[in-house]
């Protein structure tokens, strides 16, 4: 059975409505259901969960937290409260008062004890860097400012890929 | 790696064997990593994720490792397909739905799946048949350094792996353990079985992750901490839980045979019975009632079907594994007539005599 809407597609929402005593039956695909809001996207949205518990129980929000900007990426604190999920790995660090509340609600723990890579990690100041690099090349090319960007992308290269 | 050949098999986690495998259908590790250098996925441009998937995939490439990954690129695979990898649980519901240049790397017995550009830039996995957490960490170890001999992870002493999503921050660890718990659930102890759980910071889902009602009696149980305590000291939480749940539900299923024999006998019977000669099946009631089967089975109730048969019909009755067996795509009743056929011929072929 095909969607009564667009036609193409397969039907695989189906709806009876009954009106006065009179039944009519609906037949569409899950897009059309969607355009016409007859059905919810998603039934359960756990990223919407996740979101809330992080707002939940991320530290106090002062001031000094809601006007904190990541050098590296650009995200702001507000704009990982609202999304729950952190723009680079320098977030850890830009982030840490607002982060070590949540961390001991959801792990009852602030410190890693675990794995840890054989090979000497990049330090810290030098991820950030490379971060913001790449955020600045990426801001160049959305200029078209091609000459800086040439310029962004051979500091980078000389850096080392660092993949 | 051609995905049509994938629904004449199935993956080794469904081999239905290792330890407890009346019990423990299969035991799954994922681990969180990040490059270094680079914005987390939900922040990466268009133009920095094919980047981040370019390096990825050279260096999945050159693994040290045997039989070799296949890469598959997710955009340029058909929903069908990705369809067919998220109910195979190769990649997430997430990896098939996003946006983007992202893909999986797969080795052929699907045992290892590396998904790239997922919420974090990599995500590892290891599954495998059976109560073999151990065997699992091994390997997800061994592929885990191998990748770091060639990556650059982001990782800080003071947090661990740095995750996109803070409740993953730390070993970046989720493992999980899928069981089968028909009898628990008939007797209703399914529930105290799950606060027990909640309270030491265990997590239960679906076998496809939906909520507190599984289809087909499938529970996963994962942990949810990730951050200070060890790989090893999370899964022996892990050990240390799944032995007495097995005991539990083995408990359940001697009583529930001992006090009405005739009952279950009937319930598996019927259920035998309306797989082998239904005309129309929804997956929730394939779910149900292969459920019923395959406790038969168990219980030497069933004597003429294996478990390897029923895992496999659990998955390959499954919307898209069904739509790519049949070659054409079904709507909802047409895919019901479908199923049903399948099951009523599989079932022949395996010799099915319901008595």
């Amino acid at each position: 059975m095909k969607c009564q809407i667009c036609g193409s597609n397969p039907a695989t929402v189906h709806l009876t409505d009954i009106v006065d005593s009179h039944k009519k039956e609906v037949h569409l695909c899950q897009s059309c259901a969607e355009q016409q809001h007859l059905v919810n996207k998603q039934e359960l949205n756990l990223p919407a969960i996740l979101q809330n518990l992080i707002g939940q129980h991320l530290g106090p929000q002062t001031d000094e937290l809601a006007r904190l900007t990541c050098p590296a990426c650009g995200i702001k604190y507000m704009e990982f409260r609202a999304q729950g999920r952190l723009g680079c790995p320098h977030d850890y660090e830009v982030f840490r008062g607002g982060l070590t509340p949540l961390l001991q609600r959801i792990h009852r723990s602030d410190r890693h004890h675990g794995k840890t890579p054989q090979r000497s990690v990049l330090p810290a100041q030098e991820q950030a860097e490379l971060v913001e690099l790449r955020r600045r090349l990426q801001h160049a090319i959305d200029r078209e400012a091609y000459e800086e960007a040439a310029r962004l992308r051979d500091l980078l290269r000389k850096r080392g890929s660092h993949g | 790696m051609n995905l049509d050949s994938l629904t004449h098999t199935s993956g080794e986690w469904l081999r239905g064997s290792g330890p407890e495998s009346d019990i423990v259908i299969s035991s799954r590790i994922r681990l969180a990593r990040n490059l270094a250098a680079f914005p987390f996925t939900n922040r990466a441009s268009s133009g920095q994720k094919s980047e981040i998937e370019s390096m990825l995939r050279e260096r999945i490439a050159k693994l040290d490792m045997e039989p070799k990954l296949s890469y598959l690129s997710v955009p340029s695979l058909s929903s069908l397909d990705r369809q067919l990898l998220v109910e195979r649980q190769l990649i997430s519901r997430e990896l098939a739905a996003a946006d983007g240049p992202r893909g999986v790397a797969l080795v052929p017995q699907e045992t290892v799946s590396l998904m790239v550009n997922e919420e974090d830039h990599l995500r590892l996995q290891v599954m495998r048949s059976g109560f073999t957490l151990d065997e699992a960490w091994q390997e997800i170890d061994r592929v885990d350094d191998l990748l770091e001999q060639r990556i650059t992870y982001a990782f800080s002493e003071e947090f661990g792996y740095l995750t996109a999503c803070p409740t993953n921050v730390g070993t970046g660890m989720r493992a999980s353990v899928m069981l089968h718990l028909p009898a628990l659930e008939h007797t209703k102890q399914i529930e105290k079985v799950f606060r027990a759980l909640q309270k030491i910071n265990l997590a239960v889902r679906g076998l496809y992750g939906e909520g507190s009602r599984a289809s087909g009696h499938f529970y996963q149980i994962s942990n949810q901490v990730t951050l200070g305590k060890s790989e090893t000291g999370i899964l022996n939480e892990i050990h240390g839980v799944i032995p007495q749940i097995i005991t539990y539900e083995r408990q359940a299923r001697m009583s529930w045979l001992r006090d009405n024999r005739q009952g279950l006998q009937d319930k598996i019977a019927r259920a035998y019975g309306t797989l082998c000669s239904a005309t129309m099946m929804t997956s929730e009631e394939t779910m149900d009632l292969l459920s019923s089967v395959r406790l038969g089975i168990n219980l030497h109730l069933i004597e003429d079907l294996t478990i390897p048969t029923v895992n496999e019909l659990f998955i390959h009755t499954q919307p898209a594994h069904l739509q790519k067996i049949v070659g054409t795509s079904l709507d909802g009743e047409e895919r019901n007539a479908q199923r049903a056929r399948y099951l009523r011929q599989r079932l022949r072929e395996a010799g099915a005599h319901p008595n």
